[in-house]
């Protein structure tokens, strides 16, 4: 057990250095630090002190081995737009993203652990099929486009929930804010949260569905039911038990894609989050933001696929078996 | 190739007596869900080709756009103008030859940045498969770790370092170049890992032995024999991508990191309508949408019927 948890620990570590290059390669050759930050008219000699200063005439490697270092203390160095340090950016926005993400990931869950459930016990009633076809079209529609029809409906046909913001946020201690604690801050999350749950839910539904059908052909649930077991106490206490197991694994996978396709949901609705400044970022190039989003984006990442691969040795026994057989 | 006499009774049916004859065309007879979805691919891949002779109007051409004719309803509203069909929009150009000439320019892009992904995908994929060794572990490396992002993000960072890269270059010129190459590099690793599974089996066959026991060059192995064998599940990869692409050129322009208002696709489209859906002209965003929507859910479907058609084990 233990070399597993270390070999996936080496595994990440390098997974990260490779980024970290990624990161560092942009930084340094793409968007040439110097240049954004002297004027047109900045004589050559200060822009060669500028250069020295900065450390950007020494070999690469010590350059890249500073990055990391300075990656490691959170420093990113200085957006080219605003002027203002990168990381105190990111983490003026970061609630708002998390926040809607973490809405996002609870609404696919309770919507689409129960609707998948549904489809697979009464796979042949009208509603299952309905879900099934809304599946199919909610796979195939765009992000954007699911968040414009929401809009047209929502905000401006009927008036209901308003379309752009966060609506009004409360400071929670220094730099966290939040929208749970306000009414037009919960109205304000509604519809990009359902945005960009949807196609988690869809997914979540399409994977609790196959793997009900698959349990209950399993023999523990033929003998369940020669006990005499109630059907309720078959379906919900063994088959969906046992279900959860590959679905939790997928929904935790899935948390990081929700951050990451927050930048369109954020786009959409206007929500003052990290995926807007990237994006802006993007429109600007503005490489160190770039940078510095993709190092937290793979970092998150990187830990969520260590943290469900440790979790699924923990809990499935069969996986530990063979693990510890290495 | 076998030479045969011309008139030998053991002569091989024709391409199309074969094709008459497949499990492929009975299957596709049977489903009446992929036969709509396959006429509507196939107008949709007409209108796009033939745009420029099936719109009514050029949208692009400055001496036939007019600023008076901004934002009217469709035509079966009040205010219509049955010149117009589906309406104008912001500039005054006919919606439908838009999203005609709009559907081309997100075909052209969708098309090209799966052929780049493919190709790279394909020639990684036999390298790392055929050659083995560190070639494969490296290879292999870099698609576990790109694989572990959306596509969608990889493909704005690389939009943003290209666009870095050609910064002095005029935007419009370069615009579908960086749309192609940005889904070309998000996309390639599942033909890489698709492609690199069955050339690890072919390889070790005894044809391949065969060739290289004459001593025939390696690059000639791979694409001569090893390629065709391995091609075949390359098709279905290839359709799905088609709709992904499709969605994530959408997505980019969009975003507005895509392209310019200058020469539309579908999503430059809907993000201008987007702007004017509160004033209540719906139409601009909703008959570009809805045709991005048709296509993708048309192309996903034949995807998906091919994708079951293609396995033996479904049959």
């Amino acid at each position: 057990m233990l070399a597993f948890v270390l070999r996936r620990l080496f595994q990440s570590l390098m997974v990260m250095l490779a980024v970290a290059l990624i990161a560092f390669t942009m930084f340094r050759f793409v968007g040439d630090p110097v240049n954004q930050m002297v004027g047109v008219d900045t004589p050559q000699e200060q822009v060669a002190q500028l250069r020295q200063t900065l450390g950007l005439d020494e070999p690469v490697v010590v350059q890249f081995a500073r990055y990391i270092y300075n990656a490691a203390r959170l420093e990113f160095g200085v957006s080219y737009q605003f002027r203002l340090p990168v990381i105190s950016l990111l983490g003026e926005r970061a609630p708002a993203t998390l926040e809607l993400a973490f809405m996002s990931a609870l609404f696919s869950l309770l919507v689409g652990i129960p609707m998948g459930v549904y489809t697979a016990l009464r796979r042949d009633s009208w509603l299952a099929k309905i879900f099934q076809t809304v599946s199919l079209v909610g796979i195939s529609l765009p992000t954007f486009l699911i968040g414009i029809l929401l809009i047209y409906l929502f905000s401006v046909t009927l008036g209901w929930l308003p379309s752009f913001g966060r609506g009004e946020v409360v400071k929670i201690g220094n730099w966290w804010t939040t929208g749970l604690l306000t009414g037009s801050g919960w109205k304000a999350l509604i519809l990009p949260s359902i945005t960009l749950g949807l196609f988690q839910m869809t997914l979540i539904m399409r994977l609790v569905r196959a793997e009900m059908l698959e349990v209950l052909r399993t023999d523990y649930i033929k003998f369940a039911r020669a006990r005499g077991l109630r059907t309720r106490a078959i379906h919900f206490g063994h088959a969906l038990k046992n279900t959860l197991v590959p679905v939790i694994t997928i929904a935790g996978l899935q948390l990081g894609s929700i951050i990451a396709f927050a930048i369109i949901t954020e786009t959409v609705f206007q929500w003052p989050g990290m995926g807007l400044l990237f994006l802006k970022a993007v429109q600007q190039v503005d490489i160190p933001i770039m940078a510095a989003y993709l190092m937290l984006i793979s970092f998150l990442f990187v830990s969520i696929n260590l943290i469900v691969d440790l979790l699924y040795a923990l809990v499935d026994p069969r996986l530990r078996a063979t693990i510890g057989a290495h | 190739m076998s030479v045969q006499p011309a008139s030998s009774p053991k002569q091989p049916p024709s391409l199309w007596a074969r094709i008459l004859d497949s499990d492929i065309l009975a299957s596709f007879l049977r489903s009446k869900v992929t036969m709509v979805a396959a006429v509507i691919v196939l107008v949709l891949f007409i209108g796009a080709a033939f745009s420029p002779w099936i719109a009514p109007t050029n949208p692009f051409d400055p001496a036939t756009v007019f600023l008076a004719d901004a934002n009217i309803p469709p035509a079966w509203q009040d205010g219509g103008d049955p010149k117009f069909i589906l309406g104008t929009d912001d500039q005054g150009r006919d919606l439908y030859s838009a999203i005609l000439y709009g559907l081309r320019v997100s075909l052209i892009v969708g098309l090209l940045g799966v052929a780049l992904a493919a190709t790279i995908g394909i020639t990684l994929g036999l390298l790392a498969g055929y050659l083995g060794g560190r070639v494969d572990s490296l290879i292999m490396r870099i698609a576990d770790v790109q694989l572990t992002f959306p596509a969608i993000l990889i493909a704005l960072l690389i939009d943003g370092v290209v666009r870095g890269i050609f910064k002095g270059a005029n935007r419009e010129d370069t615009a579908l170049y960086v749309l192609v190459i940005s889904i070309g590099l998000s996309f390639w690793v599942q033909y890489a890992r698709t492609i690199r599974g069955s050339t690890l089996v072919e390889r070790n066959k005894d044809y391949v032995q065969a060739a290289r026991l004459v001593g025939l060059p390696a690059p000639l192995i791979m694409l001569r024999h090893v390629l065709p064998n391995v091609i075949g599940p390359v098709l279905v990869i290839l359709t799905i991508n088609l709709a992904l692409a499709v969605i994530t050129e959408a997505t980019l322009s969009f975003l507005g990191v895509g392209l310019p208002p200058t020469q539309p696709s579908l999503g430059t489209l809907i993000s201008i309508g987007n702007r004017y859906l509160f004033s209540g002209d719906w139409w601009i965003v909703t008959f570009p949408g809805v045709t991005l929507a048709i296509l993708v859910l048309a192309v996903n479907l034949l995807g998906d019927w091919l994708r079951d058609a293609l396995n033996p084990r479904l049959r």
